[in-house]
């Protein structure tokens, strides 16, 4: 006679709802433990030290000088104006390293395509060579063995003559912003939103228009009105060399031209490998079935291959630029005053309050990842929408 | 890119770089940019340059002067390492080399279990041999240098990345929402911060959280910021891989009455790990190239130790010199890795038809 098949409960120990509960509890608990103990040293060690916490150091006087700044400063002003300055350093060299990468990079992922064998191994012998060296190298080599020796402002090295290379530094023509100036940026933003609206309005009411003329004449149209009025309200102001050093004319450091040029370099390396995947990654069919509906090339490579290419393109394109931002903080090495080397070097030297600087500085770049970060989903997100 | 076959240089030469006029200034351009650039570096790097000598006197001919990285290749390799103990560093580095032959020599596989049991093994004989003790004179992390101590940082965070960012990936991939969460955070933590405030932080804040009387050594404190950084970029690699292992095996070894972790031990993970390895490889490359920031915290590492020559008073303003050496041996180094790991790519069949499958 066949046993009946009984159930038997499991003992309440391997029950697997409690064992998970368990488990997080206890990993909770580990955390919050460990973060209260590191806080409790911290805290203990500080006392001990006759360190001040908190944040009452932000409107001290700061009393050191920072020579490269977007805003008024000096030493009599507090730190926490000294962290301005330093954060308005890193997004000024941020940004422009950004620039110079982007139109770099896609220069040379272009060429690493060529059909010219020359360019291509070009190309190929620049990516591998700069991708395999460390960043900080470079800016040490741009640094120390190129802007560092370079003769004496009195034998500056003239280009073209608007522009000046010494060992003080690159001198450029200084923009003067005359009055008129807030107007014209003021047309152009006018017109911008104009065109905005004018493509929405022209796709759903006469989707056969040829569109561009009218966008273009509505771009530029209020800025030209603005310009026959006032003149052009931009002037520049050409640096003349005085008896020891440059008069006028708008200074860069030698620190900022090497880190720009080597954050430049460096990631344009990472671009053009980034653009080359992209445009291999759109099939071979979809440029000739292109052509087969007589396209011609521009507009197949327009309407056809880039925004296929974007898609594979524009994530990897973004991490490329989180990158650069972070790395901008080897500015510390070579002493130009960006976030790191002026808030969490001079700052945190002279207050001593190691954790809250520190702490600062780590949640600026968190917030800029972050904040690129959601940028880049809710732009993978409108992409999916336009896949069919 | 598909040309048809050419027969002869010259059809090539039509072919590849005189195909159209446009095709043809490209090509003028690219022999321009080669005649601005080869000529004159030979003749600064080798025609011109000085080789013998002692001293900076020695360099007068006006090219390179190698007399000085020839000069200093001790120090650029071992840092300031007792000359009568660098037979040590050699020992410890050969071994490491023969542990990685099984990964380059199909036929020696067969001995895993073995290879397992030494690579585990390792480190501590490694940090026996290198730091001294029980019969071996010791030598202060202070006294580590150069290529060297570039090994050490970059090998011993991956080695501790591995295993770390295995564990944090599992747990972001986890059920439970508090070991998710505690995962995401920590991960996303260190990646959305540059290296140099995490150095910053092991070399500044890491001291105060130790409890009273406890100090951690500076090389030390260095090696937990950089195992930690890259543990966070090494588990968003291997999620990758994770994501890539299709659900029915996780399910066929659970119908097959495996535990969790003999499921991701025996199933899922080999096939994830596999599945990554050029993701693996770059971290490392990274970490390799990253590792020259710990002279920012005070470490002379190779581009620290290069730095501190071309600085040095005697030898002032041979930077050039300095800086094309220490950028020959990390290319040297970053370029032989990447190329090995296309060959095993190829060779564990991770490639094109797997991943043309997921996509």
């Amino acid at each position: 006679m066949p046993r009946p098949l009984t159930y038997h409960r499991p003992p309440f120990w391997r029950r697997p709802q409690l064992r998970a509960w368990l488990l997080q509890a206890l990993l909770l608990a580990a955390v919050l433990g460990g973060i209260a103990y590191l806080f409790d040293n911290a805290l203990a060690n500080l006392a001990r030290q006759g360190i001040a916490s908190g944040f009452g150091f932000w409107n001290e006087r700061a009393g050191f000088g920072i020579d490269v700044s977007l805003i008024a400063y000096d030493a009599s002003s507090s730190y926490g104006r000294a962290f301005l300055v330093g954060l308005l350093n890193t997004l000024l060299l941020s940004a422009l390293g950004i620039v110079f990468a982007t139109l770099l990079g896609f220069v040379i992922g272009v060429a690493r395509l060529s059909s010219n064998w020359l360019i291509r191994q070009w190309a190929a012998v620049y990516i591998e060579t700069i991708r395999n060296v460390p960043l900080l190298l470079q800016i040490f080599f741009w640094y120390f063995a190129v802007l560092r020796p370079l003769p004496q402002p009195r034998e500056a090295i003239e280009l073209f003559g608007l522009a000046f290379l010494s060992n003080r530094g690159l001198v450029v023509p200084r923009p003067l912003l005359e009055p008129g100036f807030g107007w014209l940026l003021a047309a152009l933003a006018a017109g911008l939103i104009g065109c905005l609206l004018l493509r929405g309005l022209l796709r759903r009411r006469a989707p056969g228009l040829r569109r561009w003329p009218w966008m273009l004449a509505l771009l530029l149209g209020p800025a030209a009105l603005v310009l026959l009025i006032t003149g052009l309200p931009l002037g520049w102001e050409l640096p003349e060399f005085q008896r020891f050093n440059f008069r006028g004319g708008l200074t860069l450091t030698p620190e900022f031209v090497a880190l720009l040029v080597a954050l430049a370099t460096y990631t344009a390396a990472f671009i053009a490998e980034i653009v080359r995947a992209g445009i291999q990654s759109v099939g071979r069919g979809q440029r000739e079935a292109a052509y087969s509906l007589g396209l011609p090339p521009a507009l197949t490579l327009r309407k056809v291959i880039l925004p296929q290419a974007m898609r594979v393109i524009v994530p990897p394109l973004t991490n490329q630029y989180l990158n650069l931002t972070k790395n901008s903080s080897l500015a510390a090495a070579i002493a130009y005053p960006d976030l790191v080397s002026v808030f969490a070097g001079t700052v945190l030297n002279q207050t001593g309050q190691a954790v809250e600087v520190i702490g600062v500085t780590m949640a600026v770049y968190l917030t800029i990842s972050l904040a690129i970060a959601a940028a880049m989903n809710l732009y993978n997100r409108r992409v999916a929408l336009v896949e069919r | 890119m598909a040309m048809p076959r050419q027969s002869t240089p010259l059809a090539w030469l039509r072919a590849n770089l005189f195909s159209s006029p446009l095709n043809t200034l490209l090509t003028l351009l690219g022999l321009w940019l080669l005649w601005l650039v080869v000529p004159p570096l030979l003749q600064w790097a080798w025609l011109a340059a000085d080789f013998v000598g002692t001293s900076r006197a020695d360099c007068r001919s006006g090219g390179a002067c190698w007399v000085f990285v020839r000069e200093h290749l001790p120090q650029f390799l071992y840092g300031f390492y007792p000359a009568g103990e660098r037979w040590r560093v050699n020992l410890g580095i050969g071994l490491l080399l023969v542990l990685a032959l099984p990964l380059l020599v199909p036929r020696l596989r067969q001995f895993r279990r073995g290879w397992v049991l030494a690579l585990l093994a390792y480190p501590f004989v490694a940090g026996w041999l290198f730091y001294g003790g029980l019969g071996l004179p010791v030598v202060p992390t202070a006294r580590w240098g150069g290529l060297f101590l570039t090994l050490v940082i970059a090998g011993s965070g991956m080695a501790a990345a591995l295993p770390l960012g295995i564990l944090l990936a599992l747990g972001r991939r986890s059920e439970l929402p508090v070991v998710r969460a505690v995962c995401t955070v920590f991960i996303e933590l260190w990646r959305g911060v540059p290296l140099i405030t995490v150095l910053f932080m092991a070399s500044v804040m890491l001291p105060l959280f130790m409890p009273a009387g406890v100090s951690l050594d500076k090389l030390l404190r260095a090696l937990i910021g950089v195992a930690m950084f890259a543990g966070a970029y090494m588990a968003e690699v291997i999620r990758g891989g994770l994501q890539g292992v299709p659900a029915g095996q996780v399910e066929a070894a659970r119908a097959l009455g495996l535990s969790y972790w003999q499921q991701m031990r025996l199933v899922v993970l080999p096939q994830a790990l596999t599945m990554v390895i050029p993701g693996i490889v770059n971290v490392f490359i990274a970490l390799f190239k990253d590792t020259s920031l710990v002279l920012i915290i005070g470490l002379f590492d190779l581009l620290g130790i290069v730095q501190a020559a071309v600085t040095s008073p005697d030898w002032l303003g041979f930077t050039r010199e300095g800086y094309l050496f220490a950028a020959a041996v990390f290319w040297v180094i970053c370029y032989g890795m990447s190329r090995i790991s296309r060959r095993l790519e190829r060779r564990l069949d991770t490639t094109a038809d797997r991943q043309q499958e997921m996509a």
